[in-house]
C-alpha cells in the first residue's frame, strides 16, 4: 500500500494557529480542572475548533490522514500543558483509528466519519466490565437482536466499570460479545449515540491523578442497527490497532507530562544557578541524571512509534498480530509507565518543598500525580503476568 | 513419498493435533469443534492457545519462529496442521 494522501502535513496543521490556541487553553485551565476534577471543557471546545478531532480520519472523508506519528506529536504537547486534555485527544483518536481501519467497506460507517469531521464528534469507549478485572478481551454483556423488528435492530445492555469522559462524548464504542450464545472471547466493536442511549453513572471520579478525564462507571443501555457494529472480530480490532496504538499515545501522554515535569526542575536549577553567578548548583548534577533518564525514555517511544508505522499500513500487518509485537508492545507500556513515575519523582527531589507545593512554576505534585496512573490502566502486573506466559513460547530476537 | 502416503501422515497429524486441542485448549465445548472450527470463538484463551503451542512444539519436535506466533497459524486444527507440516518440511 502506498503511504496515505495528505493535503496538509500535520506539522503545519499542528504549527497552525487554531492547534496552538488550544495548547494555550490546555495550559491557562489545567491547574483548574486538576482542583476541580472536571472536564477540561475549555481545552476539548479549542481542539474542536481546530479541527484536530478529525485529524486521524483519512482525506476522501474530509479528516487530515494524520499518521500516529503526527497524533502522537500533539497527543505529547497537549499532555505538557494538561494530562487530561492530552489522554482525552489520545483516546478518541484511539477509537477514530479502530473505526477507520477496520470498517472494511462499511456505509454505515463512511457516513458517520463524515459526521465525526463536520460535527468534530467526541468519541469514548466502553471496553472494561463489572465482574471481568479489566480483561479487555472478555466481555459478559452481549449484542442481544430485537424480536420482531422490521429492520435488523440490537440491542444491549452493558455495565461498564470505566468510560473515560462519558458524560461529555458524542458517542461510544462498546465491546460486546457477538451473539447471546458466544463465548466470553468472542467479541465485537459496536458504535451508538450517546443521544440515543440510556447511560447512568454508576460511581464517581474523585482521583489521585488524571481527575480532568472524569472516568466513572456506567450502565449502558441501548438499541442499535446490526449496521453500527464493527464488520470484524474484536479480536483482531485489538491486536492490530486498540493495543498498539493505545500503548504508542498512551506513552506519549506519559512523555508528555515528564517532560513538563523536567522542564520545570531545568527552570529550577537555572533559577537557583542565577542566584550564585560562576557556581554550578548540587542539584544540576540530579538533572544532568534526569536529562539522560528522559533520553532514553524518548528513544523507547520513538521507536515503538517507528515499528507501529512499519507495520500498520503495509501488507506486514499480520506482524501486528504475532506473539513478539505483543511481548514488545506491553514492554513499552510497562517500561513508559514506569518511567513517566520515575521521571516526576526526579523532578521532585531536584525542585525540593517548591516542588512539593500545589502552585507555582516549580510545582510538580500534578504532574507526579497524573504520572502514577500510567502503570495502572491495564495493571502493569497484568501486563507483565500476559509477558511471562509469552515468553514460554516466543524467543527474544528470533 | 506418494501422495496416498502424504494423505496418511497429514490425517495422522491432524488427530495428534486434535488430542493436543482436547487436553490444553481449555474448550467447553470440544466435542462441537472440527477440524476448520475458529478455537478462538470457541473460546480458546491467549493463554490456553500459548499452552498448547508448548504441546505442540514437544509433540512435533519444532519450534514455532516469531513469525509463526500468530493468532491466524493457531486459529483452527487445520491451519495448525499447515504450519507444522511446513516445519516438518524445512527440518527435513
Amino acid at each position: 500500500m502506498s503511504a496515505p494522501l495528505r493535503a496538509v502535513e500535520l506539522p503545519e496543521l499542528a504549527a497552525a494557529e487554531p492547534f496552538q490556541q488550544a495548547l494555550i487553553v490546555a495550559a491557562e485551565h489545567a491547574d483548574d480542572v486538576d482542583r476541580q476534577g472536571r472536564f477540561p471543557a475549555e481545552a476539548v471546545a479549542a481542539l474542536r475548533a481546530a479541527g484536530a478531532l478529525s485529524w486521524g480520519i483519512p482525506l476522501q472523508y474530509g479528516g487530515a490522514s494524520a499518521g500516529i506519528d503526527d497524533l502522537a506529536d500533539a497527543t505529547l504537547e497537549l499532555s505538557r500543558r494538561c494530562a487530561a486534555t492530552g489522554m482525552i485527544f489520545a483516546m478518541h483518536q484511539i477509537q477514530v483509528a479502530s473505526i477507520v481501519r477496520h470498517m472494511a467497506d462499511s456505509l454505515w460507517f463512511r457516513n458517520y466519519l463524515e459526521g465525526v469531521v463536520r460535527e468534530q464528534r467526541l468519541i469514548a469507549s466502553a471496553t472494561s466490565e463489572v465482574g471481568l478485572g479489566g480483561d479487555m478481551r472478555k466481555s459478559i454483556a452481549a449484542v442481544t437482536p430485537v424480536a420482531n423488528s422490521q429492520e435488523n435492530l440490537v440491542q444491549f445492555e452493558k455495565k461498564a466499570s470505566t468510560i473515560s469522559y462519558g458524560a461529555y462524548a458524542d458517542d461510544l464504542l462498546t465491546t460486546l460479545r457477538r451473539t447471546p450464545d458466544a463465548e466470553s472471547g468472542d467479541q465485537v466493536l459496536v458504535l451508538t449515540h450517546f443521544s440515543e442511549m440510556d447511560a447512568k453513572p454508576m460511581s464517581t471520579w474523585d482521583t489521585l491523578g488524571m481527575r480532568g478525564t472524569c472516568s466513572p462507571g456506567f450502565v449502558v443501555r441501548t438499541t442499535c442497527l446490526t449496521d453500527q457494529i464493527l464488520p470484524v472480530p474484536f479480536a483482531s480490532i485489538a491486536a492490530e490497532t486498540v493495543v498498539p496504538v493505545s500503548h504508542i499515545l498512551w506513552a506519549n501522554v506519559w512523555l508528555g507530562i515528564s517532560t513538563d515535569a523536567f522542564s520545570r526542575a531545568q527552570n529550577f536549577v537555572r533559577a537557583q544557578a542565577r542566584q550564585n553567578p560562576g557556581v554550578t548548583p548540587p542539584t544540576a548534577l540530579r538533572l544532568s541524571e534526569l536529562s539522560s533518564r528522559m533520553a532514553e525514555f524518548r528513544a523507547l517511544v520513538h521507536g515503538a512509534t517507528q515499528e507501529y508505522m512499519g507495520l500498520a499500513d503495509s501488507d506486514r500487518r499480520a506482524g501486528l498480530s504475532t506473539i513478539g509485537y505483543a511481548v514488545r508492545i506491553n514492554n513499552l507500556k510497562i517500561a513508559a509507565s514506569e518511567a513517566a513515575a520515575e521521571a516526576c519523582q526526579g523532578a521532585l527531589r531536584i525542585c525540593g518543598f517548591a516542588g512539593y507545593g500545589n502552585s507555582g512554576p516549580f510545582s510538580v505534585g500534578r504532574q507526579l500525580r497524573d504520572a502514577h496512573s500510567a502503570a495502572l490502566m491495564i495493571a502493569n502486573d497484568r501486563l507483565l503476568a500476559t509477558n511471562a506466559a509469552l515468553l514460554l513460547v516466543y524467543r527474544e530476537g528470533k | 513419498m506418494s501422495p496416498t502416503e502424504a494423505q496418511t501422515i497429514q490425517a495422522q497429524n491432524k488427530e495428534r493435533i486434535r488430542q493436543l486441542v482436547r487436553d490444553h485448549a481449555g474448550l467447553a465445548a470440544f466435542e462441537k469443534v472440527d477440524c476448520s472450527s475458529d478455537l478462538y470463538r470457541a473460546g480458546m484463551t491467549s493463554y490456553a492457545s500459548v499452552v498448547l503451542m508448548i504441546a505442540l512444539e514437544n509433540e512435533f519436535e519444532v519450534e514455532f519462529p516469531d513469525s509463526m506466533l500468530s493468532r491466524d497459524v493457531f486459529e483452527s486444527i487445520d491451519s495448525i496442521a499447515s504450519a507444522i507440516e511446513s516445519l516438518q518440511r524445512v527440518n527435513q
